[in-house]
């Protein structure tokens, strides 16, 4: 609906052992620019270490493509936004918002001061999640859902090919985690970005992706999102499913977004 | 060097007549501001225990020496440290024991290892040196080697700080950003390693961390960003290790406790100040 369709993110036979032991086999996906896929899957799928594969922390088999218009294969490796779910941070730590970008964007050390034109990118890319009052104020003393906020605004200097977003809202509030799914579809469109969210929230992950995928180990289920929801593979990995009323009960609030990108009802299922 | 010390003995203090004390402050000059830097980055790895059971290796590491019938120790224990460091740093990545169970395991068993071989025939008390340090015997020739290795540090510092900044965030994030993060981690534990094995003799075993942790510890305590973090921690290094030095000379103590002593100061003073 939204995407290009001219190009997308490829993985071929995409397989990941960690310690010896495999946890990811036989991964083929196909992502195309413009389409936000969720990720759902028990805890120990493989969800996270499919994410850390990608941006090349963990070692994988197989191959990872980013093709262009008329399937002409990129000589730049992919560019992927990251965006973690937590940093590792007490709360006495001194980093603030400009501390992260700086440290991202600039190899000019931190302690030596910070490049005018890297605050003005920050400030830039703050201005897109509506952070832009973040951006001196220290990392420990912000909530959660401001964080979120900045990491998704972090992950999108420069804007990639490929955004991965590891469970993004698990620390966030009802409203908190709206917002940012909402910011999410914002920038999918704005950007025609491909995004990949790895979701515990089932359902409300499900109202904003355009394809969700079951993984457990590989690849389950593939489809659009009620479709997934709807499959008996969803009792077998989590012990529970969905029925129909209940997904159609979601269905306005999935509807509403399309038109209303802010601050709408949202209905939630009983 | 001469400049330095007939620079030293234009001041009206007692302790500035004296050759050895001109080196000790070079010395302290040098090593504390490297210690601090480290420090910080120490802090933000949360890999304070494991600097700790670095100093400690040391005890081994002399020993090997000890061993070997080596005059000067300091090759097995800098090898040691760098070899224990690059084992724990494989422990961290494979195993699924909590890194500080481990680290309280290795540091158990390298403290062990190394006071058994060196008591052997009742012989320990003349490895005493290496607990506490002796910063005022250090030559003009070991000065030298440690102003190289602060020279490398610093370097490390101007070329890679924020590598080793992202990859103390998050290593996926890091990652993503085209950082190895696991080969930075790797050099940071070693460097890390190396810094506080070649410092043991001068400020001895079982202060070495605080003088690692402290400044950090308390620059973090008031820093509003990780500029005034890593600056201040560098200014509470220099300002204690200078206090420690001339203070020890004047109550006859042993120099690396007291300049610690002078740090643990310094950290309250901005607890208080954080406080209110």
């Amino acid at each position: 609906m939204r995407s290009c369709g001219d190009c997308c993110i490829r993985l071929v036979d995409f397989g990941v052992r960690l310690q010896g032991q495999p946890v990811l086999e036989q991964i083929n996906l196909h992502m195309h620019c413009g389409e936000l896929t969720s990720l759902i899957g028990p805890n120990g799928a493989g969800k996270t270490s499919l994410l850390r594969s990608m941006v090349g922390e963990i070692a994988h088999s197989g191959t990872l493509r980013f093709i262009h218009q008329g399937n002409v294969e990129t000589k730049t490796p992919l560019r992927i936004g990251y965006v973690p779910q937590k940093l590792e941070l007490d709360r006495t730590s001194p980093t603030t918002v400009l501390d992260l970008f700086a440290g991202a964007l600039s190899r000019w050390p931190l302690w030596a001061g910070t490049r005018k034109a890297v605050r003005a990118e920050a400030l830039a890319k703050l201005e897109l999640v509506g952070g832009e009052s973040l951006l001196d104020r220290r990392i420990s003393e912000i909530s959660a859902g401001q964080l979120q906020r900045v990491l998704l605004a972090l992950a999108l200097a420069p804007v990639p090919d490929l955004l991965l977003l590891d469970e993004p809202v698990a620390a966030l509030d009802q409203g908190g985690m709206e917002r940012f799914y909402q910011t999410v579809s914002r920038m999918r469109t704005e950007y025609d970005l491909s995004i990949l969210l790895v979701s515990h929230d089932l359902t409300s992950a499900a109202q904003f992706a355009d394809r969700m995928i079951l993984l457990n180990r590989t690849i389950l289920c593939d489809g659009p999102p009620r479709e997934v929801l709807l499959s008996p593979l969803i009792r077998q990995a989590f012990g529970f499913g969905f029925t129909e009323q209940e997904i159609a009960e979601r269905r306005p609030a999935f509807k509403e977004l399309e038109h209303e990108q802010c601050d709408f009802p949202m209905r939630r299922a009983p | 060097m001469s400049l330095w010390h007939s620079l030293l003995m234009s001041l009206p203090f007692e302790w500035a007549q004296y050759d050895f004390m001109g080196l000790a402050l070079l010395a302290v000059l040098l090593v504390s501001p490297v210690l601090a830097l480290l420090g910080c980055l120490v802090i933000n790895n949360q890999m304070a225990f494991f600097s700790e059971a670095m100093g400690h290796s040391a005890l081994t590491g002399l020993a090997l020496g000890a061993l070997l019938g080596l005059a000067d120790p300091t090759v097995t224990i800098v090898g040691f440290a760098v070899l224990l460091a690059l084992a724990m740093f494989l422990m961290r990545r494979i195993s699924a024991v909590p890194t500080d169970t481990s680290i309280a395991l290795v540091m158990a068993f390298v403290v062990a290892l190394g006071v058994v071989l060196l008591s052997r025939g009742g012989g320990f008390a003349k490895y005493s040196r290496y607990l506490i340090g002796d910063i005022l015997t250090i030559t003009p020739g070991e000065l030298g080697w440690l102003a190289g290795l602060s020279g490398v540090v610093v370097c490390a510092w101007v070329f890679f700080f924020n590598a080793f900044f992202m990859v103390s965030l998050n290593r996926s994030l890091a990652a993503s950003r085209g950082l190895p993060a696991a080969v930075l981690e790797a050099v940071f534990s070693v460097l890390v390693a190396v810094v506080v094995a070649v410092s043991i003799p001068w400020v001895g075993l079982l202060v070495i961390n605080s003088m690692l942790i402290l400044p950090a510890a308390t620059a973090r305590n008031l820093a509003r960003n990780t500029r005034w973090y890593v600056l201040g921690a560098v200014l509470v290094s220099l300002f204690s290790g200078f206090l420690g030095l001339v203070s020890s000379y004047y109550w006859n103590t042993a120099t690396g406790a007291t300049i610690v002593l002078w740090a643990c100061g310094f950290f309250t003073v901005s607890l208080v100040v954080r406080k209110r």
